[in-house]
């Protein structure tokens, strides 16, 4: 039984980050009807870039602000450079430049950091009480972490006037420009949130499965899984269904399969959800009238 | 408030319309009137700004032919486009604080938000209510009291009268009088019900295939032969 809540608890670890990363899937999978497959490797980078600032000598929490803050620029600027001249192409056109992004970054990193797999700091692990029989004190931590990221989020979209009008420019641009929305800048800042919580889940995942330019490539497919579980379209659902997918992959890799093959149980999960219930858990059915 | 000189709108390589001439006095209302496919829609949609046009636009004598959309609408030019533009997910009060959402006099806005539900009261009591479940006539009312929460110097609206029943109709462009009345905000009105629309309008145009056909006073284009054949029926 205690073997069992441990690996429910530290399934809800890896789940939070899933969750955050679903998140910001779902971020710009609802202005634009696509998934940035360039997300992980972004966040990978992001990350790379935290673990640069820290062996610098900066403290942790400093070195996370200016991360998350650099990342939220560097989305802003690839939407403009790279992604928005694609706004009108075919989706194929931009499913290629999302998946040459990923290359790009992956390289990237790889040719300024290495390949070899480092280990990366938690602020959390000095903190006896955070730690308990179930979970580690950078697991709880994480958990909180993205709780904290899934509320913020939350109260952005749902209280302020930017998430408004973001929320506004994603459903409908044309009534949005009407009001006076800019709405290829919501765009834009959509791409820097997204940046911006990748990173913070690319830190947060960082510590458990070590850095390296393939940090991220099964932690997109688990969140990917997520927000297919959970709903694309509903960023609630989306993060439910990262919690869901972490638990599940740690239960059926401890049980069932093993954690060698742990990575196809998001695969199963990806195609049950998409031939039973394809709009997810908590998705919306789209009708298009012809 | 607003005059166009040789007005062209395109719709990708095809031309819509080929040089339109007409002004909307300040404070005034103006009708336009045609056929189907005769380019009303289009007029409106080139002068917010939302498809590529051509020609000379004014705004209170300032340029805005060569401006985004969103910079349109916030000089004050505020399009109730066709099918209403509801922002369907979101709720009732939201649709209405994204009316105001350029303009940072709080305490204006609020006023502005105490008026337009005087002229709809109807949205007061469902302001937590999702804005796609709204009747077809109260997302009428919605999106004019979203255009007016913009505070607009000119107001656009496309058939507002669309799909709406005889009473619902009859009480929005009541309420459109009373707003033109008492705000004197300026209105340009595309309608497919000529004569309603020619009983709120003080001049009016009529337009065939891109074209200007006739212009003048309402009363002048009312009691014009071809027009009351054409699109009054009597």
């Amino acid at each position: 039984m205690n073997e069992f809540l441990h690996q429910l608890a530290s399934g809800l670890a890896l789940g939070g980050v899933y969750a955050i990363m679903a998140l910001a899937l779902v971020m710009i999978y609802q202005a634009t009807q696509l998934v940035n497959f360039a997300q992980g490797e972004m966040a990978m980078f992001s990350t790379y870039f935290a673990w640069k600032l820290m062996d610098s000598g900066w403290p942790y929490w400093r070195a996370f602000a200016a991360t998350a803050l650099i990342s939220f620029v560097g989305g802003i600027v690839i939407e403009r450079l790279v992604v928005r001249p694609f706004a009108k192409a075919p989706v194929l056109a931009s499913v290629i430049v999302f998946i040459g992004l990923a290359l790009i970054f992956n390289a990237l990193a790889g040719w300024l950091y290495g390949y070899s797999v480092t280990s990366f700091d938690t602020p959390f692990s000095g903190r006896p009480w955070l730690g308990n029989v179930y979970m580690s004190a950078h697991e709880s931590g994480a958990v909180a972490v993205s709780l904290c990221v899934l509320a913020l989020v939350y109260a952005f979209f749902r209280f302020t006037p930017l998430g408004l009008a973001m929320r506004a420019a994603a459903q409908n641009p044309v009534s949005s420009r009407l009001v006076g929305i800019r709405v290829g800048w919501m765009l834009a800042m959509g791409w820097g949130l997204a940046a911006a919580i990748g990173s913070i889940a690319g830190m947060m995942a960082a510590p458990i499965v070590y850095l390296d330019p393939n940090m991220m490539a099964g932690i997109l497919i688990y969140a990917f899984a997520g927000a297919v579980l959970g709903g694309i379209d509903n960023p609630f659902g989306a993060a439910f269904g990262g919690f869901a997918v972490g638990v599940l992959e740690n239960l059926v890799g401890a049980y069932v399969v093993g954690a060698e093959v742990k990575l196809s149980v998001a695969l199963a999960i990806i195609v049950a959800v998409l031939v039973w219930r394809p709009s997810g858990l908590f998705g919306r059915r789209l009708v298009a009238r012809v | 408030m607003l005059e166009v000189r040789g007005l062209k709108a395109y719709y990708g390589s095809a031309q819509a319309l080929f040089g339109l001439d007409f002004a909307v006095e300040k404070g005034g209302v103006t009708a336009l009137l045609g056929a189907n496919g005769a380019g009303k829609t289009t007029t409106l949609r080139a002068l917010s700004g939302l498809i590529r046009r051509e020609g000379d636009i004014r705004l209170q004598g300032r340029p805005i032919g060569a401006l985004s959309a969103e910079d349109i609408a916030r000089l004050g030019v505020a399009h109730v486009p066709d099918g209403r533009g509801t922002f369907t997910d979101l709720t009732v009060e939201e649709n209405l604080r994204l009316g105001a959402y350029v303009r940072s006099d709080r305490s204006g806005v609020r006023r502005d938000f105490d008026r337009v539900v005087g002229y709809f009261p109807r949205l007061a009591e469902r302001r937590p209510q999702q804005a796609g479940t709204l009747s077809g006539g109260e997302q009428q009312m919605l999106a004019i009291s979203r255009a007016l929460l913009m505070r607009p110097n000119l107001l656009m609206l496309d058939e507002p009268s669309f799909g709406l029943a005889p009473l619902v109709v009859a009480e929005i462009f009541r309420i459109l009088g009373a707003i033109n009345r008492d705000e004197g905000v300026s209105m340009l009105i595309v309608e497919q019900n000529a004569s309603l629309a020619l009983d709120l309008a003080d001049s009016a145009l009529l337009i065939e295939t891109g074209r200007v056909a006739l212009s003048g006073r309402s009363n002048a284009i009312r009691s014009d032969d071809a027009v009351r054949r054409a699109y009054l029926g009597y």
